[in-house]
């Protein structure tokens, strides 16, 4: 075992210790990336910085009292801004944008002395689930059964397929509908989406505000519990960030969730549902049975209506976020015929420099919050939200502590195998997670087995608002329960 | 509801995005299968229901009324596809 498979807890380990320095440690990631181009999923290296940050981590480390995330080697999603490295959002029209300042999260995480490795492929402004939207091209799931290359879902997809295959010790990714939690699943690690308002989102390109947080994608859900210690707390450059005390996540890990009441959403429950999908849920509730936890069957009612809602919503806020994106500031600007005059600018830099889902997603939204459809689609949409929030509110209240799901409809897909479909199938992936950015919940994907072709699924838990204590603690029951330990085997 | 390739060409418009003539039949076409999936939300009884507005019900947090950035105009315009003498240049807006 090389190091760059190691997990951040016993890195961090090994690192106190000093029985492995954080450049050996970089180094490993460096060389694993650089053996793993074939998964595109590292689109801008950073291995002098990389190298730099870590000879730091290693005085640092040597002066002792270093942080848990000193000298851990990470991969830092394109969404991102980071600071004279590009920070694309894999898209066209904001190439060559080099960021004079850092995002919140990733301030804080190198001020604990972790390491960036590079910035990680994702679905173009984080809008897809199989990461086939980004101009830097697909991403490649390192679990591959047959002849076909699978997508590591999206739009994590390059921070998922990156840690799954070991080049890195963890990544960041965000999760706007599921984007953190579909690609993890379907490349089998951890990845946690925060209370809404846990994490700043300040420095990270805003795709819909309302619904965007950060998380990290990590090996187990120790390394999420402690990486997340590191994203988290309050930041006045974000007014939606919550002042409130982050506590201290792995020491929650307690591994007892003896009394506490598991809830099973009877909606989750789909028509056409995969047998194996059932099975693990099954699995996954006989797990938390078996911990001493109290099953309860609940109701909320309005699940069916989440995903509609979404994409009214999202869209909508994304068509005000990206108006921004207009040839002026920053990123592409289109050649311009003779007599051009700004108009024609901002159409044909927008034409050029949007994918075809952004452009879709961008026209919807603009569609929804034109005059005359305000109320009809926005305004219904966000009543409809209302109503997602209470149900979750009202089982919380009837003293639920965490409600178990299935994370994805399904496992991984092969890469363009959803190109002929239509674009609401697509979105159909995001049906188990979307609820809980609707509803502005912590929720997480823990992988809990493989299928019979042998590709990982994984299940999602849901806590309560700013508990992702019990949250991660319920995850590590399942986790530690499920024993999921196999790896993808290399290919690339 | 189903869009024509006219609203599908004023959508674009508003938007701001260059649609061909040839891309708009195929562009309504989208958009109403998107819409159409929406109306799903008409089927849910929303009477006396307030749009939510805010995530987490919280008071957005004051701040004094100081200062507390600036003077970085170059760091403002290092990424400007073009800027002139301390602006960002666009094409000729006002005749």
């Amino acid at each position: 075992m090389t190091a760059n498979s190691l997990t951040i807890v016993a890195a961090r380990d090994a690192l106190k210790k000093r029985e492995i320095s954080a450049v050996d440690l970089t180094m490993s990631c460096l060389t694993a990336i650089d053996a793993g181009d074939g998964l595109n999923a590292f689109v801008w290296k950073t291995p002098e910085l990389a190298l730099e940050q870590a000879r730091a981590a290693d005085a640092r480390l040597a002066a002792g009292d270093a942080p848990a995330m000193c000298g851990i080697p990470l991969g830092i999603k394109d969404l991102f801004c980071t600071r004279g490295v590009p920070s694309q959002a894999a898209s066209n029209i904001l190439k060559g944008f080099k960021p004079e300042y850092d995002s919140t999260v990733t301030t804080r995480l190198f001020g604990d002395g972790a390491v960036m490795l590079g910035k990680l492929n994702m679905d173009e402004f984080a809008m897809g689930s199989s990461n086939e939207t980004s101009c830097y091209g697909d991403v490649v799931n390192p679990w591959k059964v047959d002849d076909r290359k699978l997508t590591p879902g999206g739009s994590s997809g390059g921070s998922a397929a990156a840690v799954a295959a070991d080049l890195c010790l963890a990544a960041t990714g965000t999760d706007t509908g599921g984007s953190i939690r579909q690609p993890a699943a379907f490349t089998g690690i951890t990845g946690i989406k925060p209370t809404y308002g846990r994490v700043s989102r300040w420095g990270i390109v805003a795709f819909a505000s309302s619904l965007d947080q950060a998380g990290p994608m990590t090996k187990s859900v120790r390394d999420a519990a402690i990486m997340l210690q590191s994203m988290a707390g309050h930041d006045p450059k974000d007014s939606t960030s919550a002042d409130i005390p982050v506590p201290d996540f792995e020491a929650a890990l307690t591994g007892d969730i003896r009394g506490k009441v598991i809830g099973i959403p009877r909606e989750y429950r789909m028509d056409g549902m995969p047998a194996e999908i059932e099975a693990l849920w099954q699995n996954g509730i006989e797990m938390m049975k078996g911990a001493g936890a109290a099953i309860r069957d609940i109701s909320l009612p309005h699940t069916k209506y989440a995903l509609p809602a979404y994409y009214v919503i999202a869209p909508a806020e994304a068509s005000s976020n990206l108006a921004r994106y207009d040839g002026v500031k920053y990123g592409h600007r289109a050649t311009l015929a003779a007599g051009d005059g700004i108009t024609e600018m901002y159409e044909k830099t927008r034409a050029e420099g949007f994918g075809p889902e952004v452009q879709r997603r961008v026209m919807v939204g603009t569609y929804v919050l034109s005059a005359g459809f305000y109320d009809a689609y926005y305004n219904r949409a966000r009543k409809v939200r209302a109503l997602i929030k209470r149900d979750f509110e009202v089982v919380f209240a009837e003293g639920v502590d965490a409600i178990l799901t299935p994370a994805t409809p399904s496992a991984a897909f092969g890469l363009g195998e959803m190109a002929d479909a239509d674009p609401v199938e697509m979105y159909l992936n995001d049906v188990f997670t979307v609820t809980v950015n609707l509803a502005g919940l912590p929720g997480i994907a823990v992988p809990v087995g493989l299928d019979a072709k042998g590709l990982p699924l994984g299940l999602q838990l849901i806590g309560r608002p700013w508990d992702e204590a019990g949250l991660l603690n319920h995850a590590h029951v399942l986790e530690t329960a499920a024993g999921f330990v196999s790896k993808p085997e290399k290919w690339w | 509801m189903s869009i024509d390739v006219e609203t599908a060409r004023k959508v674009a418009k508003l938007a701001r995005i260059r649609v061909e003539d040839a891309a708009l039949p195929g562009l309504a076409e989208q958009l109403s299968g998107i819409l159409t999936f929406m109306e799903q939300l008409n089927e849910v009884d929303v009477t006396g229901v307030e749009p939510m507005v805010s995530v987490t019900p919280m008071r957005l947090k004051r701040r004094a009324d100081v200062v507390t950035d600036g003077n970085i105009q170059a760091q403002v315009l290092k990424n400007a596809p073009e800027a002139r003498e301390g602006f960002f240049a666009v094409p000729k807006v006002v005749e």
